[in-house]
């Protein structure tokens, strides 16, 4: 079962991702892809699951659920997984999946996996225990590349919550015939589901978007300096791009705002071109951006891990290479 | 107003932004106690709102609550240096190789025991980065939860007001009290450093510890028992799959290279 979070009254991105995901687990198992979807009005995006191939989903609408409150949410997800008992869980790792997902799982006493790049169905051995077709959750661990492989054999759901934008979304051809099931939320809800209340809410300012550049231009600690990071937005300008950084970078004060951090705990990005300055390539950070289309990396060491995943390697000073390429670029566009 | 008894949930963690070279070995793995232990940072904002609060309000108390061996005493007197009233270890073996879960059920249950209008602790730590102990201690407590709170401020009317952070929007938030607030990110005011006379205060006061007997509940839900998930596997990666073409940095070859980019519409 793959909760559908929506945004601004459709179903956001990492909903459908996880559809196409769940969509693929569903079929190495046998069973069947259901979807969860709760807001202000929820019916007609029954559609949009069916596209990516629930065979159920589970709507339930009411004004006072417009925006995202812990409790009533939860109370819903509980009552329909209780009733459905699927074996797995996904939710996106938002600040709403990763509000409600932890909160749930206590509920029904299930264990959860947070903030995870790749889900895998197998077998596991652990502990003289063996376990048959479980959900192996994979996210980075908090030593460098590391990951750490994680499962929660004896209770079912298997719950994780899973990083936006890790997942490629992908609908059917042909949408299922599937069934949309509207809860009841009037008799479901309780007066005291309502303790928190919203008073006020201000969209906040993008800044950036990196979400959406087709090209982004990264540096690392190995540029040494903000006025090094100088050449990066120089270069980002010159092709349309964005400027990201990784945690190192960000802390070193090279450059401000953690909206610019790409990584596993800042922001997944893949776009057509990623040019990569003085970044090691420590798994947090490439699970943020290895599935560019094309990766350039720069980096003096001819050893550094980001070069094995880039398309194109450069063994170079940064700062001089991207200077190069400034004006190279500059000559080849005249 | 009337003054509030808040709990502030506090874990001792590794720094692992302080990776240096130094720890870490040659197959990646780093040594754990090469790193300086310190208080999980989010915690530390979670902290600076409970002393606001006690700034604010006559009668109000700080009460610091963490799980970990004897050595996260550490963390708790550091808090008290910096104004909390009292701290309380959770350490006992029974406690574990305990999830999140398991570890949320020992801290809710050493907070019914103190019986606070208020719960706060960091957003997430940087050692696990789950985000999940907050919300955890809340349902096992019954009590509603707000989580990525920036500032939480009491209102005369004895619920609470917080100015939280979503991904796309601010919101400011009421609640009624009890509740679980976790606090944390780049907008949470920092935490006031360790006061120099109450390091000499406090430097000898023991700091209370209580084991699995003293917390009472069901004991089956304690430590490696109590946590459904198991980490099976913890692997390093070696990149290199990719067929990478090295490109050299000499004027020519930067050059002929960004001709291909640009011939290749990589570049536009
Ligand atoms: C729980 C956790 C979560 C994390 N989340 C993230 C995350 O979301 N995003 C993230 O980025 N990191 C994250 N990190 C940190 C991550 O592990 C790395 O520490 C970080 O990505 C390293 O950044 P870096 O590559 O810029 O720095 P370094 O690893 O210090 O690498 C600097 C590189 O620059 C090269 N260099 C030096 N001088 C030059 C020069 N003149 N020209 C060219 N190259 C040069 C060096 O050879 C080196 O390879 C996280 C860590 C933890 C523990």
């Amino acid at each position: 079962m793959i909760f559908c979070q929506t945004r601004d009254g459709a179903l956001s991105e990492v909903g459908l991702e996880l559809l196409t995901k769940g969509r693929r687990l569903a079929a190495e198992t046998g069973g069947e892809l259901e979807a969860l979807i709760i807001g202000g009005r929820t019916a007609h995006l029954a559609e949009e699951a069916f596209r990516y191939g629930a065979a159920k989903v589970f709507c339930a609408e009411d004004e006072r659920l417009k925006d995202y409150l812990t409790l009533p949410y939860v109370r819903i997800a509980k009552h329909v997984v209780e009733a459905e008992q699927p074996d797995i869980f996904l939710a996106g790792a938002t600040s709403v999946g990763r509000d409600m997902a932890p909160r749930l799982a206590a509920e029904l006493g299930c264990g959860l996996t947070a903030d995870c790049t790749a889900l895998e169905l197998g077998d596991c051995s652990y502990r003289g225990n063996e376990y048959k077709g479980v959900l192996k959750c994979i996210r980075p661990s908090f030593v460098a590349n590391q990951l750490t492989t994680i499962i929660s054999p004896s209770t079912r759901p298997q719950m994780a919550t899973i990083r936006e934008g890790v997942m490629a979304k992908e609908p059917l051809g042909k949408p299922v015939q599937g069934k949309c099931i509207m809860v009841d939320t009037t008799a479901l809800l309780k007066k005291e589901d309502f303790a928190v209340s919203i008073i006020e809410k201000t969209a906040r300012e993008r800044g950036v978007d990196l979400k959406s550049a087709k090209v982004i231009v990264a540096g690392g600690y190995g540029m040494g300096s903000a006025e090094n990071f100088e050449v990066l937005f120089r270069l980002a300008e010159m092709l349309g791009g964005e400027v990201g950084a990784t945690r190192a970078a960000i802390d070193a004060g090279y450059v401000g705002g953690y909206e610019r951090m790409i990584g596993q705990t800042g922001i997944t990005v893949r776009p057509k071109l990623y040019i990569a300055c003085g970044i090691s390539g420590q798994v947090q950070h490439t699970v943020g951006m290895d599935k560019s289309a094309c990766i350039i990396s720069i980096n003096c060491d001819a050893d550094a891990p980001i070069h094995r995943i880039a398309d194109y390697a450069i063994v170079g000073d940064a700062v001089k290479t991207v200077e190069h390429m400034i004006a190279l670029i500059k000559n080849n566009r005249r | 107003m009337k003054g509030l008894k808040i709990a502030v949930l506090v874990k001792q963690v590794t720094d692992t932004r302080e990776t240096v070279e130094a720890t870490v070995g040659a197959d990646g793995t780093i040594d754990r106690n090469a790193l300086p232990a310190i208080c999980n940072p989010d915690d530390l904002n979670a902290l600076e709102q409970a002393l606001r609060i006690k700034d604010r309000i006559d009668g109000s108390q700080v009460i610091l609550i963490s799980m970990g061996p004897q050595r996260a005493e550490e963390v708790l007197r550091d808090g008290i240096y910096r104004g909390a009233d009292e701290g309380i270890l959770l350490s006992d073996r029974r406690f574990a190789g305990a999830d999140t879960m398991a570890t949320s059920y020992a801290l809710a249950m050493a907070a019914r025991r103190i019986s606070p209008d208020l719960i706060l602790a960091g957003r997430q730590s940087i050692d696990g980065d789950t985000a999940h102990v907050g919300p955890q201690t809340a349902l096992w407590l019954g009590w509603p939860q707000v989580t990525y709170a920036e500032q939480v401020t009491p209102c005369e009317d004895g619920s609470i007001e917080i100015r939280r952070v979503s991904d796309d929007e601010t919101e400011v938030v009421r609640t009624t009290l009890p509740a679980v607030v976790t606090v944390g990110g780049s907008g949470a005011a920092e935490c006031r450093p360790s006061n120099v006379r109450r390091i000499l205060e406090y430097k000898k006061q023991p700091v209370t510890v209580w084991t699995a007997d003293d917390l009472g509940g069901d004991t089956s839900r304690y430590g490696l028992g109590g946590s459904p998930t198991q980490v099976v596997e913890s692997r390093t990666i070696v990149a290199g799959h990719k067929d990478t073409e090295w490109v050299a940095s000499d004027e020519n070859s930067l050059s002929e290279f960004v001709a291909r980019l640009v011939e290749s519409h990589i570049v536009e």
